[in-house]
């Protein structure tokens, strides 16, 4: 009789081993638990809430967006913010690939001032280089007194212009660029190269056929950063830019502190969030989202 | 030998300016020779190695094949296959892809391409991994390809430099083989680099041994393996003895701790009672109580250390006075030798190998 009831005794315990405190897939959970309240609280709640005024300030309507998409003046906002992010990153593109070549193919000092600078690029507050910009363009700068210096007469017009804006928007954004391009031409075998070059292709056809594709993650993950970025940007374009090249984000900030028009803004910062979530859900089913950060 | 297809004249590497890392290399390689270099690491094999290449110039020398000067040649201008320890495929080419790509980067004809590589697959037996990316494929399958896009462009030599490093034991052994029929199928030039020294002795026609930057020897495997011409060389391949001694100009060999061995002869080069390196095999000790003991030059007492036993064979390890001595017997000897037992060790004239000592 003991065996009889020893054995589901026997049984129970083996069950219940596991069960001990917390069931085990709970930990994630738990561990994930403070992360998700923040999120909820300080950025899914206010969303919902911007989301809600772009509907119902001052009245139940959608007549917001209709505005956003019928008034010239916003459309071309939102022109002038897309093709500003493309050139942006369009520059950024150009001028970030050879830096991060030379960096990732180097490994002498070379390779290591170059990284110093770019991190030091990065670590620098964006709002310093931009007022950099500001005493490095103006009137009584340095590129305005060579200018004059050469004798070339009166110096073009630099500061706040759409060149003087996209400038600094590239000095920001380069260093993401530098560095998505650099994680994964780190990664690439060097060997491939020397293999290359061994089965008879060119400096030229090896850099077209081997290194240029297996850099293509990076140049995806540069743009899609630097674009996305760019897109939301606002400080600099104010302080170098001219109000004709108006961003979307100065958009929003206008209707809101010079017209307390927070249904307007609300609107056009949903339409401008859900562009951003346009680029990277295009994005993630193309290359996944995990690896934006390399 | 003045008929080496691919020579290596006085060739010297310094990245400092102060240290060789390949110190006035010379080799003459036959047309169709499977040759090893053969080293530890750090030994200069691998940096020669992609002199051949063309990745690395050499500070000084030359290097022709088929009487011309290749030195200065860009790898891309030669026509030199190279197989990588990391096999270096495109991870973003299919196989067929992968192995094209030397076709296409000379322009050959899209038929013909399509034909050469299927040949080239063919080879190496994958001709139904095509299709596959090389992160599909398993390691021997990634060498195999590697291999057959080094062949399919019909290099003039092929490179191969510790290609099997990365394989395990049996795949290791498996892919030796097939890479010696390869060699036979297609009759092409190839060096080998490993640090292997089984590698180097199943499948080479000649081994040339490196050792910090310096040549030591280049000899069929044999050859390198019973008449070394360095004290180096001798320790490098395979297991030995060393004994300390003494030839005098009437032939007599004194070996410390041993004594008195006549008969041995004068050789060349080694007659002024000068110091020599006596290289003695473990397996060509034998313990005469198995073996008939007239032929032996001499008989020594052996007191047996420990002992190791590898199944087909027993290694002993012990001392002869003062020397150590290694002594391999066959398995089926084994069960009578007990650690601590003092046994008598015989060697017959033919046996030793002597070297004059640097």
């Amino acid at each position: 009789m003991a065996g009889v009831v020893a054995a589901p005794a026997g049984q129970a315990g083996l069950a219940a081993a596991p069960a001990r405190g917390l069931p085990a897939d709970s930990t994630p959970w738990l561990l994930l638990a403070p992360a998700t309240l923040a999120l909820v609280i300080l950025f899914l709640l206010p969303i919902g809430y911007v989301l809600l005024l772009s509907v119902t300030d001052p009245a139940v309507s959608i007549a917001h967006y209709r505005r956003i998409f019928s008034v010239p003046l916003y459309t071309r906002v939102l022109f002038n913010t897309f093709t500003t992010a493309l050139t942006v990153t369009g520059v950024c593109l150009l001028l970030g690939y050879p830096v991060a070549y030379v960096m990732a193919r180097r490994s002498d000092w070379v390779s290591t001032a170059l990284l110093i600078c770019v991190a030091v690029c990065f670590w620098t507050g964006f709002i310093v280089r931009t007022y950099a910009w500001l005493v490095i363009l103006g009137n009584k700068g340095p590129v305005v007194a060579v200018y004059q210096a050469f004798g070339f007469g009166a110096p073009p017009r630099l500061l706040f212009t759409t060149f003087s804006s996209i400038l600094g928007m590239v000095h920001i954004l380069l260093p993401y660029m530098v560095l998505a391009l650099y994680s994964v031409m780190k990664k690439i075998d060097p060997n491939l190269l020397r293999a290359s070059a061994s089965l008879g292709a060119r400096p030229a056809a090896s850099f077209r056929a081997v290194y240029l594709p297996l850099t293509l993650p990076g140049v995806v993950n540069g743009s899609i950063l630097v674009f996305t970025i760019c897109l939301g940007f606002f400080i600099t374009p104010i302080l170098l830019g001219t109000p004709k090249d108006m961003m979307i984000s100065q958009l929003i900030n206008q209707q809101i502190e010079e017209l307390l028009a927070w249904g307007f803004a609300s609107a056009v910062a949903v339409v401008l969030l859900v562009a951003t979530s346009i680029v990277l859900a295009v994005y993630n089913r193309f290359a996944g989202l995990d690896r934006l950060w390399g | 030998m003045g008929t080496g297809y691919l020579r290596l004249r006085n060739v010297v590497k310094s990245y400092d300016g102060r240290v060789n890392a390949v110190d006035d290399i010379g080799i003459d390689i036959a047309k169709g020779e499977f040759i090893t270099f053969l080293g530890p690491s750090g030994s200069g094999k691998t940096t020669t190695l992609m002199m051949i290449a063309g990745f690395e110039e050499p500070t000084s020398g030359t290097i022709e094949l088929d009487g011309k000067d290749l030195t200065r040649q860009k790898p891309y201008e030669r026509n030199i296959g190279v197989v990588f320890q990391n096999y270096a495929l495109f991870p973003h080419m299919t196989v067929a892809k992968n192995v094209a790509f030397p076709l296409k980067m000379r322009g050959a004809p899209r038929g013909d391409i399509a034909r050469r590589v299927d040949e080239a697959l063919d080879l190496v037996g994958l001709r139904a991994f095509a299709g596959r990316y090389p992160r599909e494929l398993s390691g021997g399958q990634q060498q195999r390809v590697a291999l057959a896009r080094g062949l399919v462009f019909r290099p003039d030599v092929l490179l191969l430099d510790e290609p099997l490093g990365a394989l395990d034991k049996n795949l290791r052994e498996q892919m030796q083989v097939e890479l010696k029929r390869i060699h036979r199928e297609v009759g092409i030039t190839m060096v080998y680099v490993t640090h292997d020294q089984t590698e180097a002795m199943t499948m080479s026609d000649r081994v040339a041994v490196f050792n910090q930057g310096k040549l030591e020897q280049v000899a069929p495997p044999l050859e390198a393996y019973h008449r070394p011409a360095t004290r180096f060389v001798g320790e490098f391949i395979g297991d030995s003895n060393f004994l300390a001694g003494r030839l005098d100009p009437a032939g007599t060999l004194l070996v410390d701790g041993v004594g008195e061995i006549g008969g041995v002869g004068p050789r060349p080069g080694l007659g002024g009672g000068g110091p020599v390196h006596v290289l003695i095999r473990p397996e060509r000790l034998r313990v005469p109580a198995q073996e008939a003991p007239t032929s032996f030059a001499k008989v020594v007492k052996m007191v047996v250390g420990g002992t190791v036993n590898y199944g087909d064979s027993l290694l002993l390890i012990g001392k002869m006075g003062e020397v150590p001595l290694r002594v391999r017997v066959s398995g089926g000897q084994s069960s009578a030798i007990q650690e601590g037992a003092v046994i008598s060790v015989g060697w017959a004239l033919e046996d030793m190998h002597l070297i004059a000592k640097a």
